[in-house]
């Protein structure tokens, strides 16, 4: 356990985020950060998910190697982000210099009951993606510093991974398209590919 | 000079290049030594090594999503890591093309390898995969080209299973 409880709360923080996106596209992990994106305002450039736990970053690095002019954000959570830890590895391998990872690390398993996660113990993951090759990495604890976080996920030469410590917090459903086919259609048609 | 024998990833290959298929992602196997040194070599292709193949079902998925195509190449133990990731294709109809060299089948020497082998197709029809076994190497190719074009045209999710007879059993001398 950490020694004091996180402080950030995660609705406004990703929305405060996500305004200074300026265009890049946004591979939501499942569950928590796809409500948290889509309740700070629905994009196209936002390709939900509602399944397949730990592909947000490998789906990230596909799209990012496909699309090298614009910048690519994943944005998932501490326990994704640990069933995908290997995926670092390959982004490090990879070297897309437009693909940014955020993870928003409340140290515990949300959706299912808030059971302890490993990273409130001793893992460390943004040492885990210095050790694999990202170019640079960045945690922070206060809600004052989305926009030293943002600079990083949105401009700073990639890859680079960013940590925001979340608190635990009662949000309310902000439930996204639920049909994978039409999110994916969507995402598509607002790139301009058929 | 004589003329080295065809092999069917020589087939595979060229049928990757008229289909744009330019990303493949990968754990290896001693099946796909060839079309992998082919990719290797060839700047116009992306070889992508992965840690385990089940990121190479959300790099292939995020490649379409992104206007390219990928596939994912592996043996058939990888699959038994693919399972839950590839609900993931399946719910956008995304594309996933698999390439499969079996283990666990035709003369299989170590016991290690039968249970997942032989549970490869079954496993990948359970979640929505297309399966397409091949037997004979003659017919790898028009095989792959049959997955791919189900693939890429069809929006779904299509596994090439390249038969243990074709690759030919290992033994490490225990034959």
């Amino acid at each position: 356990m950490s020694a004091k409880p996180n402080k950030i709360e995660r609705r406004p923080f990703v929305a405060e985020l996500l305004r200074h996106r300026d265009g890049s596209l946004i591979v939501c992990g499942l569950g928590s950060p796809t409500w948290d994106c889509f309740a700070a305002g629905d994009s196209p450039d936002y390709l939900y998910s509602w399944g397949g736990m730990g592909l947000a970053v490998p789906t990230a690095l596909g799209l990012a190697l496909a699309q090298p002019d614009r910048r690519v954000v994943a944005v998932t959570g501490d326990g994704e982000m640990l069933m995908g830890l290997g995926s670092l590895a390959v982004v490090g391998d990879q070297a897309p210099a437009n693909l940014a990872v955020l993870v928003l690390d409340n140290e515990r398993f949300g959706e299912t009951g808030r059971q302890r996660g490993l990273t409130s113990g001793r893992t460390d993951i943004a040492a885990v993606a210095r050790g694999v090759g990202f170019r640079q990495t960045m945690t922070v604890t206060e809600q004052g510093q989305a926009g030293e976080l943002a600079a990083l996920l949105f401009k700073a030469p990639g890859p680079v991974l960013g940590i925001a410590k979340i608190a635990i917090t009662d949000d309310p459903w902000a439930l996204p398209e639920k049909d994978g086919a039409v999110i994916a259609h969507r995402f598509k048609s607002a790139l301009g590919i058929k | 000079m004589p003329k080295p024998a065809a092999h069917w990833s020589d087939d595979v290959f060229r049928a990757m290049q008229a289909r744009d298929i330019r990303t493949v992602c990968t754990i290896p196997d001693g099946g796909l030594v060839l079309l992998l040194q082919q990719i290797e070599a060839d700047p116009a292709f992306r070889l992508i090594t992965l840690t385990s193949e089940q990121e190479g079902i959300g790099v292939a998925t995020g490649c379409w999503l992104g206007g390219q195509r990928a596939m994912i190449a592996m043996q058939s133990s990888g699959v038994g890591n693919c399972i839950n990731a590839l609900g993931l294709p399946v719910a956008y109809r995304a594309p996933c093309l698999m390439l499969v060299t079996m283990r666990g089948q035709w003369g299989e020497f170590n016991p290690w390898q039968v249970p997942m082998g032989q549970a490869v197709k079954p496993a990948l029809e359970a979640v929505g995969v297309k399966c397409f076994p091949v037997d004979k190497a003659s017919e790898v190719g028009e095989t792959f080209e049959a997955a791919a074009d189900l693939a890429f045209n069809g929006w779904m999710s299509a596994a090439v299973l390249v038969s243990q007879r074709v690759i030919g059993a290992k033994g490490f001398g225990q034959k």
